[in-house]
């Protein structure tokens, strides 16, 4: 296979692009707000330590399930908002089977996985239900979706709490310690305590798969058709309504994957505590990584990178943490418009190199013609 | 009366008096193409000038920069002697200049009056005054607009007149009209001219831009003939004949699309029975009792104006709609309930009537658009697995086989001309030997060369044995191809006319009702 060159910069054009302007349009925020601009630069580009790389690799193996989830979506066009309730319900679920311990070790932990991923795309299903069958907008209904999910779990969870000694904290029971997947101790190499996630295998995997059936398989073709040209799609065969419910299916499966590496790798169990906003976060890392499983990798790392250094913002520079949802908001912003325009450019430039070349053949024929 | 009138435009032209639009080494460039290369034209006042060219010459172009909707690079554009820079449609029509566009602008749900004023309700108002403006023009050029109908109540005709009125409601001296015949059945194209013979009366300015050549001949007063994007000649219609004109517009000899011998087999291969399919609420239907049989190496054509069920019909065989009632039939197969994928299989091919949105990916390769509808046939998959080597190599192949211009199989599928996309698609279609192939419009905007490779491979099809479903607005084309003939006329089809005796006049009289003849064939 040829690498073509062109269009691997033109990839990279647009995310740089995008992170550039992000940078100067939030110096421009903090010399409007009077903030020491250098100091938060300062902060944010010092080489992470040791515990914050871990830390970082940990936040992204689950920002990236999350945004693999919603890229299966955008590869149709759907617009999967719905990965916050549906990994709310799937992890809950999820915990209290594993919390029963039914089952014994690993298999309580893969059987519990499968709850998890079941429970996702059963949330996931009745919005690609309600589109195909009532034309109700996925936007719309998984939005809705997510507050039923939160006020939904809310709700059970009261019910499955276990009561804790000497805390106000509601949380589904623990799990024992042979239901825990445990981390990968990087001592000898960091020289941290911290332990990277087991689970990041699976967020790996999820990749890979993700980038296999997407451009390996015959449903993955039909599945991009129909995001390309969805009236192409229907006269090539494909039958719509149901790939659009097998794509929100497919997109909450893994969306009830994102609160695993959480669940087996640092909380072992479900309470009011957890971590809410994947689902938003992921929306951010698939556009930032144009929905390319490697493209995501890389802007969930970013992503996390950003995160883990903003907790020294307050300290070092004086200057509140949330600078950096600014920023990634304005990271999703300019990267949306600048995917836009490097796409025509990419177009445009095709069409007058596809022109160009034919002209220059049609100029050297005559000489051959003859044939 | 146009008679009346010629030698008196003629002797003002001549007389001196400043041209209406003179274009001076007009040139346009597109990325990598070169959309028009000084171009000149002088068209004189009181005239009907047509502009003839083949596909793709640079006509629109030309017009669009006439009309102020692009900028030239180079070249000035004189109207009435004085030289102007339009830098809008607004800044054309303020020059006197209107443009009547080739799919019609006109809002359905809105009245005569209110499409007409739409955008110009400072000249008149919205009210009496701007009625009895429409009555007045209507009356002058003899148009017959009646200010009060519904626009969706009207037909193509009468759009077409509204458009005309719409232009000269604002001002317009110079009328452009953009290939304005080619949704008129023949009886409504003399129809038209008489009303720009009037115009031109009235001492108006028409540019008439076709690329239909008897018409041409029979309307225009002076021709200027544009050939890959330039002005080649400008010609007296005395002077010239069809055939020569055809040769300035291609710059060889033009191809026609002439059957050879019959190879029509008594094996069916396509059966409709008694198709019909519900409009929307209490509308009529929108096919009626269609029956339709195809046997091997048959074409049977389709003529009729745009609307009267054609789509709807493929929709149908192609399982994309489901027929209220009536059966489709693939050779003994029942396949009316069967689904998209599963008559594709079944070996119908489908050249569709609108390739971007129904036949192409644009923005994908063209070795995966050689999949797109045969996602589940050889050589494209192994199993559940896309067989990309082998696409590629098909892709390559069918490139050579058909000659499609690209300089690779990995460039997209929207960077390619139109006549290279439909080879393409008419290339992958042929090359799974459909044993049914539907063919929407083949020839819809390509050049005249991939048209005439076109019309060659939907012959050899039929040489092959296939049966062949034929849609088309270009009666030439039909009439070229087809075995069989049959017109639809609102979703009901007509008797059999055979190609070798029909007129167009027949046909047109058959598309359009107006005739008993058709019905009396038809029952």
């Amino acid at each position: 296979m040829k690498f073509d060159v062109r269009k691997f910069g033109l990839g990279l054009a647009a995310p740089a692009l995008a992170i550039v302007v992000a940078l100067v349009l939030t110096s421009l925020i903090l010399l409007a707000a009077g903030d020491p601009v250098l100091a938060v630069w300062q902060v944010l580009f010092k080489a992470p330590l040791p515990r914050q790389a871990v830390a970082i690799v940990n936040e992204a193996s689950v920002l990236y399930l999350s945004a693999v989830a919603v890229a299966i979506g955008f590869k149709m066009n759907l617009f999967n908002i719905g990965v916050d309730g549906q990994y709310r319900i799937a992890s809950f679920m999820a915990a209290v089977f594993a919390g029963a311990h039914f089952l014994p070790g690993w298999l309580n932990i893969i059987v519990s996985i499968i709850i998890a991923m079941a429970s996702g795309a059963i949330w996931a299903a009745i919005a690609g239900v309600l589109k195909v069958g009532r034309g109700v907008s996925e936007v719309i209904s998984t939005i809705m979706l997510n507050y039923i999910a939160t006020y939904f779990v809310a709700y059970l969870l009261k019910g499955a709490a276990v009561k804790i000694e000497g805390s106000n904290a509601t949380s589904t029971q623990v799990l024992a310690e042979d239901s825990r997947v445990p981390g990968i101790n990087l001592e000898g190499l960091l020289g941290t305590g911290r332990e990277v996630y087991g689970l990041v295998f699976l967020s790996i995997a999820v990749g890979i798969l993700f980038w296999f059936i997407l451009s390996k398989t015959r449903f993955g073709f039909d599945l991009r058709a129909t995001g390309q040209s969805e009236s192409a799609a229907v006269a090539s065969g494909v039958n719509v309504k149901r790939m659009v419910v097998v794509a929100m299916i497919l997109s909450g499966a893994v969306a009830g994957l994102v609160g695993m590496p959480l669940l087996f790798g640092q909380d072992y169990a479900y309470g009011d505590t957890v971590q809410a906003g994947l689902g938003f976060a992921g929306i951010s890392v698939a556009l930032l990584g144009r929905n390319h499983p490697v493209g995501m990798a890389v802007s969930a790392l970013v992503w996390g990178y950003l995160n883990q250094l903003s907790n020294g913002l307050q300290i070092s520079a004086g200057v509140s943490d949330r600078l950096v949802l600014i920023i990634q908001g304005i990271i999703v912003l300019s990267v949306v418009i600048a995917y836009e325009v490097v796409r025509r450019a990419g177009l445009r430039m095709e069409q007058s190199r596809v022109a160009r070349e034919l002209d220059a053949r049609s100029t050297l024929e005559p000489k051959g013609a003859t044939a | 009366m146009a008679t009346a009138v010629e030698p008196a435009a003629a002797a003002a032209g001549a007389g001196g008096e400043p041209l209406a639009v003179e274009l001076k080494g007009i040139t346009k460039r597109f990325p990598g193409v070169v959309a028009n290369k000084d171009i000149a034209l002088d068209v004189r006042a009181g005239t009907i000038h047509a502009i003839v060219g083949e596909n793709g010459a640079g006509k629109s172009t030309l017009m669009k920069i006439l009309y102020g909707v692009q900028a030239p690079d180079e070249g000035t554009i004189a109207i009435n002697g004085a030289t102007v820079e339009l830098k809008s449609p607004t800044e054309a029509i303020r020059a006197g200049i209107g443009m009547v566009f080739q799919h019609f602008m006109l809002a359905d749900n809105l009245t005569v009056l209110e499409n007409v004023v739409l955008g110009a309700e400072n000249l008149h108002g919205i009210g009496e005054a701007a009625r009895t403006r429409i009555r007045e023009i209507s009356a002058e050029y003899g148009l017959r607009v009646e200010p009060d109908a519904l626009v969706s109540d009207l037909g193509v005709g009468d759009r077409q007149r509204i458009e005309i009125l719409k232009v000269l409601y604002r001002g317009a001296r110079i009328l452009i009209l953009d290939e304005p015949t080619a949704v008129l059945v023949p009886q409504e194209v003399t129809e038209l001219f008489e009303h720009l013979r009037e115009l031109k009366a009235e001492g108006l300015t028409v540019i008439f831009i076709s690329h239909k050549l008897d018409e041409v001949l029979s309307v225009a007063d002076d021709i200027t003939v544009i050939r890959r994007g330039t002005t080649v000649a400008a010609v007296d219609p005395k002077d010239v004949s069809a055939r020569q004109l055809a040769e300035l517009m291609v710059g060889s000899e033009l191809p026609s699309p002439q059957t050879e011998e019959s190879t029509v087999t008594d094996e069916v291969r396509l059966t409709l029975e008694g198709i019909d399919l519900a409009g929307h609420g209490t509308a009529r239907k929108i096919l009626d009792g269609i029956d339709l049989v195809i046997h091997a190496g048959e074409i049977v054509g389709i003529a009729g104006v745009e609307g009267n069920g054609q789509a709807e019909l493929v929709e149908v065989v192609m399982g994309m709609r489901r027929p209220t009632s009536g059966r489709v039939l693939l050779g003994d197969t029942d396949i009316t309930e069967a689904g998209v994928r599963q008559i594709r299989e079944a070996g119908v091919g489908y050249i569709p009537e609108d390739r971007h949105r129904h036949g192409l990916l644009l923005e994908a390769p063209l070795w995966e658009n050689m999949i797109l509808g045969h996602q589940t046939q050889a050589p494209n998959v192994r199993g559940p697995l896309i067989d990309a080597k082998a696409a590629k190599a098909e892709t390559e192949r069918v490139v050579e086989q058909f000659d499609v211009r690209t300089p690779s199989i990995l460039v997209t599928a929207g960077s390619l001309s139109g006549g290279n996309q439909q080879k393409l698609i008419v290339g992958r279609e042929m090359s799974h030997t459909p044993r049914v192939l539907l063919a929407a419009h083949p020839t819809r905007g390509v050049d005249v060369g991939a048209q005439a490779a076109i019309w060659d491979l939907i012959k050899a099809a039929r040489r092959d044995g296939m049966g062949v479903l034929l849609i088309s607005a270009d009666l030439e084309e039909l009439v070229g191809l087809s075995d069989t003939i049959r017109v639809i006329l609102r979703g009901r089809l007509s008797g059999e006319f055979d190609p070798n005796v029909v007129t167009r006049e027949e046909l047109g009289a058959a598309m359009t009702g107006a005739a008993a003849a058709g019905e009396e064939e038809a029952r």
